[in-house]
């Protein structure tokens, strides 16, 4: 296939895949309001109750109130009830709605396609939200909940998998990364500054679930193997919570608040053979195809390239996820990620790539990413708990090894 | 230790469904077969109904396989939060690397944790989990 040679010569064809006629989104479409509750081990509150305190912070803080709120933008396997939140917000302009699929992989999605409603009039301000009691409710990331209420895999290719009780996104993952540190001689020693320097921003971050809970190299390697070479704290953190933030045209966030954050890039890519983090039959294993044509997308859409980016915010569900995008995205050769982020300073706040500074989906909260897109804007606006200096542009992922997306945003 | 269940927890079935339903069957009868495009002679996993390659519907065949490859990944499952519950730990998913170039996971029953290496020559056996299941499954093979 001609698209995984162009990502095994890592040059992308331009021939293949030209430009889009008319970028509607780029610099046209911003994000002017954000908003969170706490996020926590158990909430003791539903899910439907967490996206409305979310959703109406999110609502203040970009001056509107609910008659202004015309769009809703949400992930599929979100559990709240679309049409029982409109009825709770009282939203009564209501002209576009939206869902997105591949969970994680759908985190920057979500504001690609809010920006695309406004950007062509379907809606004026589009809330996108996430809301999940992922820590007291039913955790996605263990095996042991299946048993429960299936009989048999959900789709073909689980298939080939859940019989053999290969049924948990931490597994699926080990198994890619455990080929790619074999490929590249990666050795487990030298691993574990990723987390360390996470728990780091997460000190500074009073909302994290790990505030006030350090974490030391020694630390790390003596944290349980939980499915080899991950240990427990390469994985992120089961988290009650919920985010959201609102999308709106250029024009219209000149006049708010906040200063506008702008859309530079929005892009979704699903290379061809990719499964829901299980694409096992590319003829490269060790990689992460998808977020590399996102990346790709996004620098030619935004003409920006990766010295350009003063602040990235990588989904991480796990250390190496984040890590291994680092290589996709140019920042780092192939099979130098490890490297890159040994001994930290070159993710901490003022190193080469500050990286997931509010402690990422490891040390702030799981909100399926869109705490990422959150935590970017703040540095945008330069009111951040770990403030990178000057920070004009940020790009933002989604979940790796799945269909994914990504933005770049900047000031 | 061979791979062990734990009695009355029932194990996942399969998805099967008109795509995949001949390469089950052939499970059940204890035969192996991968589906290929006659027109490409390639081999595809999963299995579907186009060609990818020519997106042509009707050259898709099944082909029997002697089952053999190496292990190109796997994982351990140790920990019980991992682990389906079904199942004792420890228990190995191996991803095998087929001679005819697919991919394929399943559990590898006949050897431990620590015997098991990328490279490692298999072939496809088969076991049953519980009455009416029929699972392809890997051992090891000389080289």
């Amino acid at each position: 296939m001609q698209m995984l040679e162009e990502y095994r010569t890592k040059s992308y064809r331009n021939d293949l895949r030209p430009p889009v006629d008319a970028n509607l989104v780029k610099d046209k479409t911003a994000i002017v309001g954000i908003g969170q509750t706490a996020y926590s081990r158990n909430a003791e509150r539903d899910e439907l109750d967490l996206a409305c305190e979310a959703i109406k912070k999110a609502v203040d803080d970009a001056g509107l109130t609910m008659a202004d709120i015309d769009g809703l933008e949400a992930l599929t396997l979100d559990r709240v009830s679309m049409p029982t939140l409109i009825g709770s917000l009282g939203i009564e302009n209501l002209r576009f709605t939206s869902e997105v699929s591949f969970g994680g992989g759908g985190a920057c999605a979500l504001v690609m396609h809010a920006a695309a409603a406004v950007a062509t009039g379907a809606a004026n301000y589009v809330v996108v939200y996430r809301a999940l009691n992922e820590a007291s409710g039913h955790r996605y990331g263990r095996g042991d909940g299946y048993a429960e209420y299936l009989t048999a895999a959900p789709t073909l290719h689980y298939g080939y998998y859940f019989p053999y009780g290969f049924l948990t996104p931490l597994s699926w993952a080990a198994m890619y990364t455990k080929r790619w540190m074999h490929e590249y001689g990666i050795k487990l020693e030298d691993t574990g500054w990723y987390s360390v320097v996470l728990r780091e921003y997460a000190q500074n971050n009073p909302d994290a679930i790990f505030y006030g809970k350090p974490l030391t190299i020694e630390g790390f390697h003596e944290s349980p193997m939980i499915s080899a070479p991950l240990r427990l704290y390469d994985c992120c953190v089961d988290t009650d919570g919920a985010a959201a933030v609102i999308v709106t045209t250029a024009d219209r966030a000149k006049d708010m608040p906040h200063a506008p954050v702008y859309i530079a890039a929005a892009a979704q890519s699903s290379p061809i053979e990719t499964e829901i983090q299980t694409s096992y039959n590319r003829p490269i294993v060790a990689g992460l195809p998808e977020t590399w044509y996102v990346g790709q997308e996004l620098y030619r859409q935004s003409g920006l390239g990766p010295a350009d980016i003063d602040v990235a915010q990588l989904y991480d569900p796990f250390s190496y996820g984040a890590m291994i995008q680092l290589e996709e995205l140019g920042f780092c050769g192939p099979g130098e990620c490890v490297d890159f982020c040994l001994g930290g300073d070159r993710i901490r706040v003022d190193g080469d790539l500050p990286l997931n500074t509010s402690g990422g989906l490891l040390s702030e909260a799981y909100i399926h990413g869109v705490n990422l897109v959150t935590e970017a804007v703040r540095q945008l606006r330069g009111t951040a708990y770990n403030q990178v200096a000057d920070a004009e542009t940020a790009i933002v992922t989604a979940g790796p090894g799945l269909p994914t997306s990504g933005l770049i945003l900047r000031k | 230790m061979p791979l062990e269940y734990v009695p009355g927890i029932p194990i996942l079935r399969p998805y099967v469904d008109p795509d995949n339903k001949p390469f089950w069957d052939a499970v059940d009868r204890h035969e192996f077969v991968l589906q290929r495009c006659s027109n490409c002679d390639v081999f595809l996993q999963p299995p579907r109904p186009m060609c990818p390659h020519c997106l042509s519907m009707d050259s898709l065949e099944w082909v029997p396989s002697a089952g053999r490859g190496e292990v190109y990944s796997f994982v351990v499952f140790e920990a019980d939060r991992m682990a389906y519950p079904g199942m004792k730990i420890p228990y190995v998913v191996v991803l095998v690397e087929m001679e005819e170039g697919v991919r394929l996971t399943a559990n590898i029953i006949d050897s431990e944790p620590d015997e098991v290496y990328i490279g490692m020559p298999v072939e496809v056996t088969y076991n049953s989990p519980m009455e009416g299941l029929t699972l392809y499954q890997f051992k090891k093979r000389a080289s």
